[in-house]
């Protein structure tokens, strides 16, 4: 069957601006990946067109875009998922600077990523064997544990558009994964960081992180927790 | 042309490089080059586990993963590697559990573990030649176990403040003398080119399961650390053992993890028959991954596959009858891969199979310290060193065992980038070269301007599908003196093709034309090596030579590129505690 792509196009050498180009592409069935037409039309029709890609199966995170107004990764969106009926709206994450067509400047997330350290911080000698963490305190970081750093929730979040100060739900998340280790001893050190007005108290609880996560994390009820932790502090 | 000085540059960002990186001492210089940001790599797309002695959950001890490893390599893995590895394994994963990585747990507290294909303990533990049952061996987290072990090694680079440049494609080595000195790469967002010097220089580049069309890989695996080596005249090891994983999802290739298999899963095939207790009675379904996948190949070719809607064969493997617990703790990745990809409900229905090009058990030869070496006598080159499965110390020889991909990574990171911690204190800069960057430069102006009519992503497609068909899991000589000769012309087309995009800006188009010139070296690599090769070997299996010939065979390849055709030298196997005997299981 055929189907369509609208693609918003920018080449920063030549466009003062971008523009939308429809590529009309075969598609086997429905369960073709958006991310397979993408290199359809640049493998046999456009070698200039550019977007980001790696696993092709949602692990990397390489290939968050805009998929009909909707933060999705190319590589687990199937044509089944979307109306293909109609021209298929592919566009950059947004409130991003563009580099080129699906392309955009991560430096900024992944800069707000680094700001909460994430790493664990244990101040006690490592002992000979592994430190004891209950399968239950394990399994309270899994989900958090499974962000890929697509990007997705962060460019979809209205108070990170409106605040380019926020830290937003991707780098808070990741202040969750950490803060709420039963191995992490950074405590006020870690929570100091999120506990401003451009850290966890900028969520307002839009969820349009959640929708947007392609890992199905329920960012907003772990920033709510981390929100909690911070409350408590304060008590 | 942007000019660089660093003590250390590790070329990869994925479980290897990124521990390396983690032993450079302050003080000294290191930057980290990624062609894509450190968290995409590879090494975060491994499922099931990693392998370790740990005993956490029944008895275990190293020497048995020792003697597992050395016979799921066929015994063409070297038995001092081996040794080094397995035995340090268990300090390696209390490492990363103190690092932060986060595991699932025992009751008590400790990293869980669970079975995985060829890993086994004698039945009875006093009787060293007992029967080898299942053991649980296998340290995870859900089965994302690569994930968050490459997002732990990231996070802990940040905390040690590593320096790294992201989306820097490595085009060329910088060999001063009989020493490497640094490398050339190219930062995509400018296309400008940059000279790295420096003391030395790790390859942690991965795999190139790219060269296949059926492949767990991710498209950034095209064989860059592999091509940088052949083409400066040093040699790449064992090229012809090719791993094929037997559980991809039908059609994709994407990975359906031996975990499926370790929590209770079973393959099935046309009549429901588990097929696997003909082939490996004793472990069945948990028998190692060549095996498996000649033997899913076998039912398929003897009438006994699936057929599915687009005339291709599959066959099923089956997790409906696991508790939903176990489907929903410790496999939910892998379920929603086959929810996703192809709307089949593991809980209830059987999940489509078809074996997949996965892993290279062969690369850059080097020493249990990553050096590389370059000839049989395991001659060193100075400030060279690779790790990870870009290299071959060779720890996998035919095949390698589900869990010790991850395990080779942060072992061999590590003494690696303890070595060149040692290198760096006591050596020079060797003096850099004025044409450098001479060969990268005119590669990339050739392809810029050629007009010819061959595209990189047509020219692709082709060698995929001809490897795919000729240097496949079951091989014979004819379809690999076939693939030779297709080989020399993909090389000389190559020499033909254009790209649409001339621009400067993230030009991918000229990247993916690039890593397809590293394609086609790696095919040749592999097919000139598998044709050489009379015998079968782990996944190296040719019909015309159905028998392993250690009188031989019992020895590495070694292949040089060279004008006419590439050159083949062999090296010897390092046997200490195991003489090779027959493989059953």
């Amino acid at each position: 069957m055929k189907v369509i792509l609208r693609i918003q196009r920018y080449n920063p050498e030549k466009d003062t601006e971008p523009y939308y180009q429809e590529f009309t592409l075969e598609a086997g069935d429905d369960k073709v990946r958006i991310l397979d037409l993408l290199h359809e039309a640049k493998w046999k029709y456009d070698g200039t067109l550019t977007f980001r890609r790696s696993c092709a199966h949602g692990v990397c995170g390489s290939d968050g875009i805009r998929i009909n107004g909707r933060n999705r990764l190319a590589c687990s969106t199937l044509l089944r998922d979307v109306n293909y009926r109609k021209p298929i709206v592919i566009e950059p994450l947004p409130s991003t600077a563009i580099i080129k067509d699906l392309v955009v400047d991560m430096s900024d997330f992944y800069k707000k990523y680094e700001a909460v350290k994430p790493y664990l911080v244990n101040n006690s000698p490592p002992p000979e064997h592994e430190r004891l963490q209950s399968n239950e305190d394990a399994e309270k970081l899994f989900e958090s544990a499974k962000c890929i750093l697509c990007a997705c929730c962060t460019t979809s979040c209205p108070s990170s558009w409106s605040d380019q100060n926020y830290i937003g739900p991707a780098a808070l998340l990741k202040a969750y994964r950490f803060a709420f280790d039963t191995r992490d001893d950074a405590g006020d050190e870690r929570l100091d960081v999120v506990d401003t007005p451009d850290g966890a108290w900028r969520c307002h609880t839009i969820f349009n992180c959640v929708e947007a996560c392609p890992k199905e994390i329920n960012i907003t009820w772990h920033i709510s927790q981390l929100k909690k932790r911070l409350a408590q502090r304060e008590m | 042309m942007t000019k660089h000085q660093y003590d250390v540059l590790i070329i990869g960002a994925g479980g290897a490089g990124l521990r390396a990186a983690l032993e450079i001492p302050e003080g000294f210089s290191c930057a980290v080059l990624s062609k894509v940001f450190p968290t995409r790599s590879h090494t975060g797309a491994a499922q099931g586990g990693i392998g370790a002695a740990l005993g956490n959950e029944e008895e275990d001890s190293w020497e048995w993963h020792m003697f597992d490893t050395v016979k799921g390599s066929d015994y063409l893995g070297d038995q001092d590697a081996i040794e080094i590895m397995t035995k340090d394994a268990i300090r390696a994963i209390i490492e990363l559990e103190h690092m932060g990585m986060p595991f699932s747990r025992t009751p008590e507290g400790k990293i869980a573990q669970r079975r995985f294909g060829g890993h086994t303990k004698p039945e009875n533990p006093s009787d060293p030649d007992s029967k080898r049952i299942a053991v649980k061996r296998s340290c995870y987290s859900a089965d994302r176990t690569g994930h968050v072990m490459l997002h732990t090694l990231y996070e802990n680079c940040i905390k040690q403040k590593v320096h790294f440049f992201s989306e820097y494609f490595v085009t060329d080595l910088i060999m001063s003398g009989d020493a490497c000195a640094g490398v050339v790469a190219m930062d995509i967002a400018t296309s400008e080119v940059h000279v790295f010097h420096a003391k030395a220089v790790m390859l942690a580049t991965g795999g190139y399961g790219r060269v296949y069309r059926i492949t767990s890989n991710a498209h950034v695996g095209t064989g860059d650390g592999f091509a940088a080596v052949y083409n400066n005249g040093l040699p790449l090891q064992d090229m012809e053992f090719v791993q094929f994983h037997p559980t991809g999802l039908w059609k994709l290739g994407i990975l359906i993890s031996e975990a499926a298999r370790g929590e209770g899963g079973i393959l099935l095939n046309n009549t429901g028959e588990r097929f696997m207790e003909r082939y490996a009675p004793t472990v069945k379904d948990l028998a190692p991954r060549d095996m498996v996948s000649r033997a899913i190949l076998t039912e398929i070719r003897e009438g006994r596959g699936i057929k599915g809607s687009d005339g291709t064969y599959y066959v099923n493997l089956d997790v409906s009858h696991l508790p939903k617990e176990i489907i929903d703790d410790k496999l939910p990745e892998i379920t929603g891969f086959a929810r996703t990809y192809l709307g089949v409900e593991p809980t209830k229905e059987p999940i489509p199979v078809q074996p997949t090009a996965h892993y290279a058990m062969g690369g850059i030869p080097t020493t249990p310290d990553a050096e590389v070496t370059k000839d049989k006598k395991k001659t060193i080159v100075p400030g060279l060193y690779a790790a990870g499965e870009a290299a071959c110390v060779s720890v996998h020889g035919g095949n390698r065992l589900g869990t010790n991909s991850l395990l080779d990574l942060i072992v061999f990171g590590r003494r690696g980038g303890k070595a060149i911690a040692r290198f760096i204190g006591e050596t020079d800069f060797a003096p850099l070269p004025t044409d450098a960057a001479d060969r990268t430069l005119s590669k990339i102006d050739r392809i810029r301007n050629s007009k010819g009519k061959e595209k990189p992503g047509a020219l692709r497609l082709e060698l995929q599908e001809k490897m795919m068909e000729k240097v496949g899991i079951f091989r014979n000589e004819k379809e690999l003196t076939e693939m030779t000769v297709e080989m020399k012309s993909l090389r000389e087309r190559y020499q033909n093709i254009s790209i649409d995009d001339k621009g400067v800006v993230f030009n991918t188009d000229l990247m993916e034309a690039l890593e397809l010139g590293n394609l086609i070296d790696t095919a040749e690599a592999i097919t000139h090596s598998a044709l050489a090769r009379q015998e079968s070997r782990g996944a190296h299996s040719r019909e015309d030579y159905p028998a392993r010939d250690d009188k031989k065979w019992l020895k590495h390849t070694l292949i040089y590129k060279a004008d006419a055709a590439p050159k083949l030298d062999y090296k010897p196997v390092s046997i200490t505690r195991f003489q090779p005997k027959e493989r059953k299981y």
